[in-house]
């Protein structure tokens, strides 16, 4: 059966856009155009992905299909044409009633969708009731089937809760039922599981997935990111610029893909891993953490603070290594980072470097060694003020650190802009001026200016494109060779990880759950959380998906483990009753030389593992 | 506020930035230059000495010679309207700049100097605003004696809480800003972070509201002037103009009228210049 998405053109379409042109007009006269005469056609019950960077328009014309128009654009020409409906000469009263019923519309923050103050089922049921389609007592059956479908728990009971009391999986599984409840025959689903983390994004996909082919209702999928979209779509449109550069089956555009543009997009997806560093002669450590013990909040007689983060957590970096660390939003990154740099006062523990304990707090550090560890942040819209310049900003650690004169800051922040690969001229600007790409490199720049042995890189790439990102990633990779310096990589993101990083580390819940060389990440056996995250990353492959959920889901336990019981256990799949719940886990080391936090040896990890492998073949 | 009050200083371009007001800005902005002028002006501009007595009729109406007519003395009212505006507009502007500087100041050094200053400069802070002001203003008066340091002093320290109270909420957001936090990993003073780093981000906002303090002390002048507790005779301010000529109030004499417009226009120019400022920077 040829999959619904490949049908011959000619037979009628359920959505048809043609010739769509979409301007932003310029006060000084002239116009800007944003989306150049797009033409695509999807037949009923198919899944189109519209994938492009940032400002390549998909959003534009994914909200045309509504025929909404963003504040500051218009629709200038083409038709788009819904189950019949010409939507474009559709009057206001008629697009209320289109988006109302017809068309849905799931955004990428579901938390900003929902009202906190009112119960999550009157708000899935408004738009139904509101526009009279059906009764309340009916809306509401309606969507506990939907809460059902999407595998969200307690389905009877959850529509009394408030946003506050869910997850941003959860609530980004409402969001969805909130669009689907009315029925509607075209859903739109703008990067719907960007702000998540993997472990969350398969099941919130998983979910989405089942839910539209339940309806038989037709999609429009907006990611920028490959791999999520081979899973959910029947057919691609690569578009940059507002142009389509290619369009076609899933398949075909991923492996054999027609045009130079999306060979980039498919090349940036799949992180070439580079070449571990040399062995440096010296294998001193340059960092070392030992059992460091950190939170937020008032220190208790106990030692602990009242919001306790990172358990015992050890790690070691030898100069001009990378360590990449990863974990899930919550688990406690940020705060290692922090500590290291001297902002968060560690509770327990020491932090040594080259050899030599650092002062717990910023007091007491002395200025060369806050000049060898310098903090890069992942957002760089934050990470720079905006009210300095460029030169500013960079001319600042030279002249602190270095004590250059005027003439030699300013031909300095000329050689750093040139090794960031910036232009010189943006030395003038301001850093809000400046795109996402460019304030990244600025960011780097900065740290670079004092001359650091430490980058403590926090999400470097995560705010960015995957394109944009890879090229920071071969910038980073190409300073470390140059300048030898060593990175502390932070990341929630196990395969950027993997392809930049020589030694890897993964948190769970504050703790250390796995460590060693990046070789024993990428074959099992694996720390069983790390297997999930592993397992979570979906490929570039269409069917991933469906094969990976072969393994029927655990459910969790409720409330958090006992103190020094394993953090992993609430989650954990191959927990042992008796056991997992009783006692602390011991560190192993396993052959491949990495280290598990975890009551499995290496046999039973490998014969788990190699079960769920072979199932989901 | 911040993209407000940035063109201004940005580009050094002050008439661009007054054409791209609306057009109460525009009213708010030329009230408060007209009122400027006077202040700095006004004694240089008057056709008779402040003291003297130039017409045998009083509460005169406006005509050729008294172009605001006689007080209730007989002296020429635009005389002492041009150099009333000046103990006013001066004295409410060196109290506002006193005010809002030691609040921004004070705010700064909360935001930056930790835990326990930031506690006890709130509280001090807090027990500061809870005194009344004007009988604050009248016990000190009453105690020492009208006398324009005396004044000034009055009316700084009145506004100083609540100049305190947004610069420092505006601060301790700012300090948790990743840049800030940069910064002080970098190993920065706290003097610095805070001028170099939290400070300048605070300026198109902190404008808004010296602004809006400026016009409470001019109000809180005029009124203790009227109660014959501000600037005391022979020199007068607006608000002691309008005092002094009180008995013609049951004649409409413009002895009183126009320093009571005065006053309303410097206020109202004000606070017209402050929402155009302000709401351009919302939208
Ligand atoms: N200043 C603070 N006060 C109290 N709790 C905090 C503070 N900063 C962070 N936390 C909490 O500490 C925990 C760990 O935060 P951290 O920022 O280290 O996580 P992360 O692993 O970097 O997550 P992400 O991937 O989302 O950046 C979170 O639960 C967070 O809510
Ligand atoms: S210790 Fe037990 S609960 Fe923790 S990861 Fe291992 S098997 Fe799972
Ligand atoms: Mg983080």
């Amino acid at each position: 059966m040829p999959a619904p998405g490949t049908a011959v053109p000619g037979i009628g379409y359920h959505v048809e856009v043609s010739g769509l042109r979409i301007t932003a007009p310029r006060p000084d006269s002239g116009e800007a155009v944003i989306v150049h005469d797009v033409s695509f056609a999807i037949p009923r019950g198919g899944v189109l992905a519209l994938i492009g960077e940032s400002g390549s328009g998909k959003t534009t014309i994914a909200l045309s299909l509504m025929g909404h128009a963003r504040p500051g654009l218009r629709i200038a020409g083409g038709t788009v044409r819904v189950g019949g409906t010409d939507v474009l000469s559709l009057d206001a009263a008629g697009l209320s009633a289109l988006r109302g019923a017809r068309v849905a519309y799931i955004a990428q923050s579901a938390a900003a969708a929902f009202n906190p103050s009112r119960a999550i089922m009157d708000q899935v049921v408004e738009a139904a009731v509101l526009h009279g389609l059906m009764s309340r007592a009916e809306a509401e059956a309606k969507a506990v089937a939907l809460f059902r479908s999407l595998a969200l728990p307690d389905p009877e009971s959850i529509g009394r809760r408030y946003p506050h009391q869910l997850s941003g999986g959860q609530l980004q599984r409402l969001m969805a039922a909130m669009a689907l409840v009315t029925g509607p025959e075209l859903v739109i689903l703008d990067e719907p599981t960007t702000a998540l983390d993997v472990t969350t994004q398969v099941e919130v996909l998983h979910a989405f997935k089942r839910a539209v082919r339940e309806q038989g209702a037709t999609a429009v999928y907006v990611s920028h990111d490959l791999a999520v979209v081979a899973q959910m779509a029947d057919r691609i449109l690569v578009l940059n610029q507002g142009r389509v550069r290619e369009q076609g089956p899933a398949s075909q555009v991923l492996k054999a893909p027609a045009d130079d543009y999306t060979r980039t997009l498919v090349d940036a997806a799949r992180p070439a891993a580079r070449p571990a560093a040399p062995a440096a002669a010296d294998r001193a450590a340059l960092l070392e953490v030992r059992g460091l013990t950190a939170g937020y909040g008032r220190v208790g007689a106990d030692g602990m603070p009242a919001v306790p983060i990172l358990r015992d957590v050890s790690l070691s970096l030898r100069r001009g290594g990378t360590l990449g660390v990863i974990g899930e939003s919550g688990s406690g990154k940020s705060t290692l980072a922090r500590v290291i740099a001297g902002l968060v006062r560690p509770s327990g523990g020491q932090v040594l470097f080259d050899g030599a304990p650092l002062p717990p707090g910023l007091e007491g550090r002395a200025k060369d060694q806050f000049r060898r560890i310098q903090l890069v942040f992942q957002n760089a819209d934050t990470a720079l003020n905006p009210a300095h310049t460029v030169a500013g900003v960079l001319g600042r650690p030279l002249g602190f650190y270095h004590g250059l004169d005027r003439a030699a800051r300013e031909r300095r922040v000329r050689e750093l802009l040139d090794l960031t690969r910036l232009p010189a001229a943006v030395a003038g600007r301001r850093c809000g001026e400046l795109s996402g790409g460019q304030k990244q490199r600025v960011n780097l720049a900065r740290a670079l200016a004092a001359g650091p042995d430490l980058l403590l890189c926090d999400e470097v790439t995560s705010a960015l494109d995957t394109v944009v990102g890879a090229a920071i990633l071969e910038l980073m990779a190409e300073l470390r060779r140059e300048l030898g310096l060593a990175y502390l990589f932070i990341s929630h993101d196990i395969s950027t990880v993997r392809a930049t990083c020589d030694e890897v580390l993964v948190l769970y819940g504050g703790t250390v759950v796995e460590a060693g060389g990046r070789d024993a990440f990428r074959r099992a056996p694996f720390h069983p959380y790390t297997d999930l995250l592993v397992g979570s990353v979906p490929e570039l492959e269409p069917g991933w998906l469906e094969r990976r959920r072969a393994g029927a889901p655990v459910p969790s336990l409720p409330g958090p483990p006992g103190a020094g019981l394993c953090r992993f256990l609430p989650r954990c799949p191959v927990r042992l009753a008796g056991t997992c719940d009783r006692v602390p886990p011991p560190r192993r080391r396993l052959s491949a030389g990495n280290e598990t936090l975890c009551h499995h040896d290496e046999d039973t990890l490998m014969r788990l593992q190699a079960t769920r492998a072979e199932a989901a073949c | 506020m911040t993209d407000a009050a940035a063109p201004l200083a940005r580009t050094g371009a002050p008439l661009a930035w007054a054409r791209s007001l609306p057009l109460t800005g525009k009213l708010g902005l030329a009230l408060v230059l007209l009122w400027l002028a006077v202040a700095a002006l006004g004694p240089a501009l008057a056709p008779h000495a402040v003291g003297a007595f130039v017409s045998p009729e009083v509460f005169a109406r406006p005509g050729a010679a008294h172009w605001l007519g006689t007080d209730y003395l007989g002296r020429d009212v635009l005389s002492r309207l041009l150099s009333g505006a000046r103990y006013t507009v001066g004295l409410a502007l060196a109290a506002a700049l006193l005010a809002s500087g030691t609040g921004t100041a004070l705010a700064l050094l909360a935001a930056v100097g930790g835990r326990w200053l930031d506690e006890g400069l709130s509280r001090l802070m807090d027990t500061l605003i809870s005194i009344p002001s004007k009988i604050f203003a009248l016990v000190l008066v009453a105690a020492f004696g009208s006398s324009l340091p005396l004044l000034l002093l009055v009316a700084a320290v009145t506004y100083v809480p609540g100049a305190y109270r947004i610069a420092r909420s505006m601060a301790v957001g700012l300090y948790q800003m990743d840049y800030v936090q940069v910064a002080r990993a970098r190993g920065e003073g706290r003097l610095y972070v805070a001028r170099a780093e939290i400070l300048p981000n605070m300026v198109g906002p902190l404008l808004a509201d010296f602004g809006l303090r400026f016009v409470f002390i001019v109000l809180l002048l005029s009124g203790l002037s009227f109660l014959g507790l501000g600037v005391q005779p022979p020199d007068a301010d607006l608000g002691s103009l309008v005092r002094e000529n009180i008995s013609g109030l049951p004649e409409g004499a413009s002895a009183i009228l126009a320093p009571a417009l005065a006053i309303a226009s410097l206020t109202v120019g004000a606070n017209l210049l402050i929402d155009a400022v302000s709401g351009k920077g919302r939208r």
